[in-house]
């Protein structure tokens, strides 16, 4: 079947195998910071935002994003690089295979609330398994980069 | 020696941490060719069982399949998927496909086919006819059972490690320092329990995967998640039964390993397919097949008995330990070794007398294989619940139990190999954690108003740095144009940050900024050879390495320096940026020697050294864990973690936090959620993340990492390791905790709420 994209502000038709999962497409469009970390949707991996809104690319048929507009990191690069400076200074990167999922979410989540407690980012975040850094470094580049936009909107103001 | 270091102990981002975050291709399935052959695995459903007869041939007629194997086709010769230096400690018991499975998820056939589908269906349509056989699946019945899981006879172990297929026996060991059963009679308490872990899962996100494809030499070119790629090519080369010398291995980004990746779990599938079909192929693990046909840690049920006098003077203990390897032998004689050896030794201070034996079963469940901590996380487990349960008996505060008895600096560890502890700070760690955690206030049992009981828990660890004798690393440092340097290694870096760390030390020697160093690796054509990253090696060994070539590099560079300033060697001074005659004061800039060094030269600009230690310098480190238990549930919060961790010098303090903090919220998992139930006929329950709870991040409170560093020096600016110790100390302090708060002693791994709320009902 044909179906027709917005993929990370592009609009683009493929003829796609009508069981295709969102994010075997999206990797075959060359989008391979979407992972795939298990087989039940529990780790978060494969988050991309579809109309804005964080999705686990592997829970939704390619099809069913037909006519929404999809944004995967590799959309995301100039509001991601500011981030991922914090979480690099933390290195809590580690493997760095559950990073984009990490990072598409957590960017999910200034967009709803700049000013988010732990509570909060725990909460919203919690999908997203990370086998390596045991998430306090992330949490902490979380809160310095939150703390950074904070300082350099008050800059901005003054 | 701290107060001189520029590069090497300070916080340096990982060189590859901002790709990472920003999701470029970095790893095997992102950076090798989508339209390769599709490889998977039919897996048995029994336990135990011959394959009577195996049709493929409507499996065949599926468009696109390119080929099926089954075991007619596969070579006779036994081998092992245990990445060790050989000749490998693990029996030789596998083929790639066998007429006998032995475990439910064992190989019965490979399908290679053009796409997923293909191949799926594919698999459907071979019919298998089982001889199915009783299994056996206690692994307390497993020795001398009557039913065996390897009665082959071209079974072999190529090392004295006391295994007997004939018996079900992958090792066995008994050694003993000292008359144990008369110090033990004449203690004033002997504590004697038995404990239990789980086959936990190592769960790092990126699943097992392996490419292959033919190049241009008719050579088979392997690109593997994969730990160890020198081991990759001479497993394959068993495997395969063809010459080590056509296979080149090579890993690039790895999506985490701890160790599950120091087997070969995934390659000989793709590796077979593409040296017979001589087409491109690929093998990707689902999450499912990574839990029940994977490589995780040993089960283990460890007894300990512990003497000690009423003033809580430990003079001796007893460790027997029964592990389970499963239906395969990798890395089972040897993780056993670590549950004596690493736990023992931590209260050396007034020990008279140890035993230690051990058996190591075969039975009809997954193959188990190295794990984090590789058996010491199981025999601390014990030993520090057995002296914590000892102290309670005595009375005696646990903290105060081990600063009694705990290992000093400059002792030696009978039940270490003998070895001498020549940089120990355990004391001080344990000092510095009873301040940080306020143990004093903590350790007091509090009920909260609404009900819930807070207590706290302690715990010690050690683990080694690399395998004495052993292990081999090796660098390779060239100087190129402009003066930057590139550093080779068959060290893998997993996510750990090693390539970072040794460019640190790179760095540091060479006197020059951490992005002037270059690294590549690993690669078994290109890199100079390394055991690879396992056994908390790399820091301490391969980077023993990167210190010694870098300091030859120096000398060649002055070498080649003095050529043109028209001086003897040894009258030259390198600084890192120029080297200076010290009499006539003449100077060459390092991007000068650099361009000289590449017109009519015939002194070397690239140096090659292979390190490899005689000794294995154990870190040491405290966990204490304030917990929150609800008695009508069972339910355990994590509060506040503390850890205080002596691994020499700390190369690089942000991602060393990071190890710690990653190692003990994996064993926080370990500790409280992840388990592994098998059913009647042996399939595991905990199939998929859905069953196999690891932790997310509202699971862990409060957690708190410092170091207090020792000056190891036989390591590389006085490092040693950081990468396995941390996973240690969770589950004995958890459990330490749980009893302060319920009077009740957990001794089966995971503790969880059910277990907790059970067994306060049975009080």
């Amino acid at each position: 079947m044909e179906i027709k994209i917005n993929l990370n502000g592009k609009d683009i038709v493929s003829t796609i195998e009508p069981d295709t999962l969102l994010i075997d497409f999206l990797r075959q469009q060359g989008c391979l910071s979407v992972k795939r970390g298990c087989d039940t949707s529990n780790c978060g991996l494969c988050t991309v935002f579809q109309d804005d809104q964080p999705i686990l690319s592997c829970s939704v048929l390619a099809a069913r994003a037909a006519g929404h507009k999809i944004v995967t990191l590799e959309g995301m690069q100039k509001e991601a690089q500011g981030f991922a400076e914090f979480i690099a200074d933390q290195g809590a990167e580690q493997c760095g295979f559950c990073n984009p999922g990490m990072m598409m979410n957590a960017m999910a989540l200034l967009r709803e609330n700049d000013d988010p407690s732990d509570e909060d980012i725990l909460n919203y975040l919690a999908g997203n398994l990370c086998r390596c850094s045991g998430y306090e470094g992330q949490l902490r580049g979380i809160k310095n980069y939150i703390a950074y936009l904070k300082r350099s909107g008050k800059e901005d103001l003054s | 020696m701290k107060e001189t270091l520029q590069k090497v102990n300070q916080p340096v981002r990982k060189k590859d941490a901002m790709n990472l975050l920003l999701g470029k291709p970095a790893y095997v399935d992102d950076i090798t060719p989508q339209n390769c052959l599709v490889v998977k695995v039919l897996r048995s459903p029994h336990a135990h069982a011959m394959i009577e007869d195996i049709d493929v041939s409507d499996a065949q007629k599926v468009a696109g399949i390119e080929a099926i194997y089954t075991y007619h086709d596969v070579p006779q010769n036994r081998f092992t998927m245990a990445g060790q230096t050989y000749p490998e400690p693990s029996p030789y018991d596998r083929l790639i496909l066998d007429q006998r499975v032995r475990f439910v998820g064992d190989a019965v056939a490979i399908v290679a086919g053009a796409d997923e589908k293909s191949v799926d269906q594919a698999m459907k349509l071979i019919k298998v006819k089982y001889q199915v056989l009783e299994a056996v699946l206690d692994f307390h019945q497993a020795k001398d059972h009557p039913v065996l899981v390897h009665p082959e006879d071209n079974w072999k172990a190529l090392c004295p490690v006391g295994a007997d297929n004939q018996r079900n026996l992958c090792a066995s060991e008994y050694n003993q320092d000292g008359d144990v059963d008369a110090v033990l009679a004449s203690c004033d308490e002997v504590v004697e329990r038995t404990y239990h872990t789980r086959a936990n899962q190592q769960a790092m996100m990126e699943t097992f995967r392996t490419y292959c494809e033919i190049d241009p030499f008719g050579r088979l070119h392997v690109i593997s998640s994969t730990q160890i790629v020198f081991h990759v090519r001479r497993i394959l080369a068993h495997a395969l039964n063809i010459s080590k010398s056509l296979i080149h291995v090579e890993k690039p980004r790895i999506g985490g390993g701890f160790g599950a990746k120091q087997t070969v779990v995934a390659e000989v599938y793709p590796a077979f397919v593409t040296w017979m079909t001589k087409k491109p192929s690929k093998m990707i693990y689902s999450r499912t097949e990574c839990q029940i046909a994977g490589s995780p840690r040993h089960e283990m049920e460890i007894t300990v008995k512990v003497g000690a006098m009423k003033d809580g003077t430990i003079r001796a203990i007893d460790v027997y330990t029964l592990s389970n390897t499963g239906a395969f032998g990798e890395h089972g004689p040897t993780t056993v070794g670590l549950s004596g050896h690493k736990s023992i030794p931590l209260y050396n201070n007034h020990l008279e007398a140890f035993r230690f034996a051990y058996d190591v079963v075969y039975t009809n469940v997954q193959a188990a294989g190295a794990y984090r901590g590789y058996g010491a996380t199981q025999g601390i487990f014990a030993v520090e619940s057995a002296v914590n349960e000892l102290a309670a008996r005595l009375g005696i505060d646990a903290v105060a139990i081990r600063e009694k008895n705990m290992v000093q600096e400059g002792q030696v560890m009978s039940a270490y190999y003998n070895e001498m502890t020549k940089s120990c700070a355990l004391n001080r760690c344990m000092e510095h954690a009873k301040k940080l955690f306020n143990w004093q206030d903590k350790s007091k049992v509090r009920v909260m108003p609404n009900g819930k009981v807070r207590a706290a828990g302690v715990a010690m660890a050690m683990q080694g740095s690399g395998i004495s004798g052993v292990d081999v690393g090796s660098a390779t440092i060239k100087l190129n144009d402009d003066g930057f340097y590139a550093l080779s290694i068959g060290a893998a870096d997993m996510g750990t940050g090693c390539d970072t760390i040794l460019a640190q030390m790179a760095a540091e020697c060479l006197e020059c900024q951490v992005d002037d160093i270059i690294v590549f690796g690993a690669d078994s054509d290109a890199s100079p050879y390394d055991s690879g990253s396992y056994a908390s090696s790399t820091t301490y060994v391969t980077g023993k390495a990167v210190e010694k070539a870098c300091c030859q590099l120096k000398e060649n560079i002055c070498m080649i320096a003095a050529q043109m300033l028209e001086c003897s060697n040894d009258d030259v001074e390198f600084d890192g940026k120029v080297v200076t005659c010290l009499s006539n004061h003449k100077q060459v800039t390092l991007h000068d020697i650099a361009t000289q060094s590449m017109c009519g030269n015939t002194i070397a600009t690239q140096v090659t050294v292979t390190h490899s230690s005689p000794v294995s310098p154990p870190p040491f480190m405290v966990g204490m864990v304030e917990i929150e238990l609800d008695k009508e549930t069972g339910q355990v919060d994590i509060l506040d973690y503390v850890a205080v961790v002596d691994c020499g010098t700390v190369v690089n303090p942000n991602l060393a936090r990071v190890q710690t903090e990653g190692g003990i919220v994996q064993g926080i998992g370990m500790a409280l959620y992840e388990n592994v139930q098998y059913n009647d006929k042996g399939a595991i329950a905990e199939n998929s993340f859905m069953q196999y709870k690891i932790p997310t991040r509202l699971d862990i409170g409060k957690l708190r990492v410092e170091f207090e560093s020792s000056y190891e020096e036989t390591g590389p600016f006085g490092a040693k390791s950081i990468g396995e110790i941390v996973i240690n100390t969770p589950s004995p302090a958890i459990a330490h905790a749980i009893y302060n708060a319920t009077g009740v002693w957990l001794r089966d791994l995971p503790m969880t709420p059910e277990k907790i709320a059970m067994s306060l009902c049975e009080e």
